[in-house]
């Protein structure tokens, strides 16, 4: 039974990360129906800067406000000079440009930092909390995840409920050639969703970097852990983002546990065809109005 | 049109011109121009590919006769990979399903052949086949939820696949060999052929009767409603195309040319592990397909050769340069990477496209343009025709 609640601990922990880079994938898709491949690669990149930034005796926090900065030009960047050229060409474009982005970022660091996985500080302590006498899985850092995450959320939340600008980023996103026609400048808000997935990338990256083993190649599997969190979410809604990231981590960590680690991509693979087969678009998203 | 790829074989536009340009009556009196127009390939598709794939065979045979050893074994690689490409260009280019799996499919080609050759005395053209047929069945069972798929979507499910399926091998590392892997044995060579030049030949072989299939496949019913498929679902549907099938069948056929391929591989390298089959290597694959020209099968032949040669070459750039080990063994894949992102947004028809329109830029300038737009019964014809082969479901 310990073992169950410590595996479920440890999925929420996880999942929280998901939710991280799901919901930067959500965002970019959003705004401009692309699923961004090189996400878990810029993510990769920007942590590697936090990487060399620390040991060059940078203090923790000013790092990991300058790494969520970085990851929004980043962000900024990629779209502009190479995903605007693409606009209004076939869907696969996309996809085979920023798989190409995942290549470049991932041999770029592996030429820089060598192949071998580091050790990358946590901000608090990762020894598990006691609760009366056990030690559970779950950390003063894990407490920092999902705090982290969830103000993430929060701020998104509010950002595109409560804000003028949040309201035009929809607008755009929803119906772009109105948008344009009403005054809004759609290019920068596009734009904006891209830089703000950066933003939800780097802190993806600076929280799993801790606990994995942090190297070029590290945010492969959590890039993909992700996709299946934002598609079983519906890959529109921020919400959806964080339930689908739930559900990935907690069966993630309960394959690993149970069968094996070696075993999560795959069982997570299984996760993501029944999702796809039960519910096209997602739990969260809205049905279509019209499927011909 | 930039969406639109050049869908079909390389030789289709020039049989197609040949049977408007020459119709019923044959024409040796027609005042053609381009000397490409002079070359009278038979008109049959079977025996037009066959005779193409025979004088390849004669030209490689030659050619390796001539190389060394390890010369012969990149050959060898270039046939195999020209394989998987060939087989990942008609899902991707044809019928419009991207596949970042395509390593998985090899994988488990190379993994049945291996544990074949390990476990039976089974002859050795019947488990390459078997190979093939695992992969396939492979892709039957990631091609079904697959067609309910956008691009997107797939190529994220596919990507998984890639991650997914290696550790399998180490999760059961007694059967499949752990990070030793499984070692294979290419059959022995007759007479004094060296090992690396028969391995060379078989592969050649199974690159060319690959190759000949998929182009009778792509001049065929299947081929039509492939691109059907790919260039409008529901028109498709409405002209009596089984949408749902195509799909399912051309990510059947995909996957068991990366089968035949990853089987090849595990041959080459005489031992199958889980280290051959990275995420790069699927990414590897779709790179130089599109680097090749997405959707044709001639262009496949570039991608393959710079698959094999690219590494090689960067070494060497490296080397040339001074770079130190850690850079030079990852400048293949940023080259690739960056070349792949060039392509794609600068130039998405690829290499092969690229020659296409030289050609066609070549074949209306150069010799009696005049006399050729002289010739007015002619006009109307290419035009239809070309209408009927596109868009005819």
């Amino acid at each position: 039974m310990s073992l169950f609640i410590n595996y479920t601990l440890n999925g929420i922990t996880e999942g929280m990360i998901f939710a991280s880079l799901a919901l930067a994938l959500v965002l970019i898709f959003r705004a401009t129906k692309i699923i961004n491949f090189a996400q878990g690669a810029m993510a990769m990149m920007t942590t590697f800067i936090a990487f060399s930034l620390l040991s060059h005796g940078l203090g923790y926090w000013w790092t990991f406000v300058l790494v969520l900065a970085i990851g929004f030009v980043f962000g900024a960047l990629v779209e502009r000079v190479l995903i605007r050229p693409l606009q209004g060409k076939s869907e696969l474009n996309p996809v085979i440009v920023t798989i190409g982005l995942l290549v470049v970022l991932e041999g770029i660091a592996g030429a820089i930092y060598g192949n071998a996985s580091r050790g990358f500080p946590a901000a608090f302590s990762q020894s598990g909390l006691v609760v009366g006498h056990t030690k559970i899985a779950f950390s003063h850092f894990d407490v920092f995840v999902v705090v982290a995450v969830l103000v993430l959320m929060g701020a998104n939340l509010v950002l595109f409920r409560a804000t003028s600008l949040g309201l035009r980023m929809r607008a755009s996103a929803f119906a772009g050639e109105i948008s344009r026609l009403l005054g809004v400048r759609v290019g920068i808000l596009l734009t904006l969703g891209w830089a703000l997935a950066g933003v939800a990338g780097a802190l993806a990256g600076m929280l799993v970097a801790p606990t994995s083993s942090f190297g070029p190649y590290f945010m492969d599997l959590i890039l993909i852990y992700g996709f299946t969190a934002a598609v079983i979410g519906g890959l529109e809604s921020p919400v959806g983002a964080l339930v689908g990231g739930l559900i990935t981590g907690l069966c993630t960590s309960y394959v690993g546990g149970y069968l094996g680690s070696g075993l999560q991509p795959l069982g997570a693979l299984v996760l993501l065809m029944v999702a796809l087969m039960a519910r096209p678009e997602g739990i969260f998203a809205r049905p279509p109005a019209r499927r011909v | 049109m930039p969406d639109r790829r050049p869908g079909g074989f390389e030789m289709t536009q020039v049989a197609h011109t040949q049977v408007s340009s020459g119709g019923p009556t044959p024409s040796n009196d027609r005042p053609d121009g381009a000397w490409s127009r002079r070359i009278r390939l038979p008109q049959q598709p079977m025996i037009r590919h066959l005779t193409l794939a025979l004088c390849a065979a004669a030209i490689l045979y030659f050619v390796t006769s001539a190389l060394s050893p390890y010369n012969d074994f990149l050959v060898g690689e270039i046939a195999l990979y020209l394989i998987a490409l060939a087989g990942l260009s008609l899902l991707t280019g044809v019928n419009g399903q991207i596949s970042l799996g395509q390593g998985a499919f090899m994988a488990v080609g190379a993994y049945t052949m291996a544990l074949l050759m390990n476990h039976t005395q089974l002859n050795f053209v019947i488990e390459l086949v078997t190979a093939v047929g695992s992969a396939a069945v492979l892709g039957l069972v990631i091609g079904i939820p697959a067609t309910r798929l956008k691009g997107p979507y797939l190529a994220g499910m596919t990507l998984l696949l890639a991650l997914a399926l290696p550790p399998i091998a180490d999760k059961w590392s007694g059967t499949f060999g752990g990070d030793q892997g499984l070692t294979t044995t290419v059959p022995t060579a007759p007479g004094t052929i060296n090992p690396e030049q028969w391995l060379a030949w078989i592969e050649i072989a199974g690159a060319l009767l690959t190759l000949v299939l998929l182009a009778n496949l792509l001049r065929s019913r299947f081929g039509r409603s492939f691109r059907a498929v790919r260039d409008d679902e529901i028109a498709a549907s409405l002209a009596g195309v089984h949408i749902a099938r195509t799909k399912v069948t051309a990510f059947v056929i995909s996957a068991g040319c990366a089968g035949l391929a990853g089987a090849f591989l595990g041959l080459s390298t005489s031992v199958v592990n889980t280290g051959e089959f990275p995420l790069t290597l699927s990414i590897q694959l779709l790179a130089a397909m599109v680097v090749g020209g997405t959707g044709t099968l001639m262009g496949m032949w570039w991608g393959a050769i710079l698959l094999v040669y690219l590494p090689q070459w960067s070494t060497s750039l490296s080397g040339h340069f001074n770079l130190g080990n850690g850079v030079s063994a990852y400048l293949a894949i940023i080259i690739f990477g960056t070349v792949l992102i060039v392509v794609m947004i600068v130039a998405p028809t690829g290499i092969q496209g690229g020659l296409r329109w030289i050609w066609g830029r070549a074949s209306r300038r150069w010799p009696r343009v005049v006399t050729r737009e002289a010739a007015p019964p002619s006009t109307l014809e290419p035009l239809s025709s070309r209408h009927f082969d596109d868009s005819d479901g």
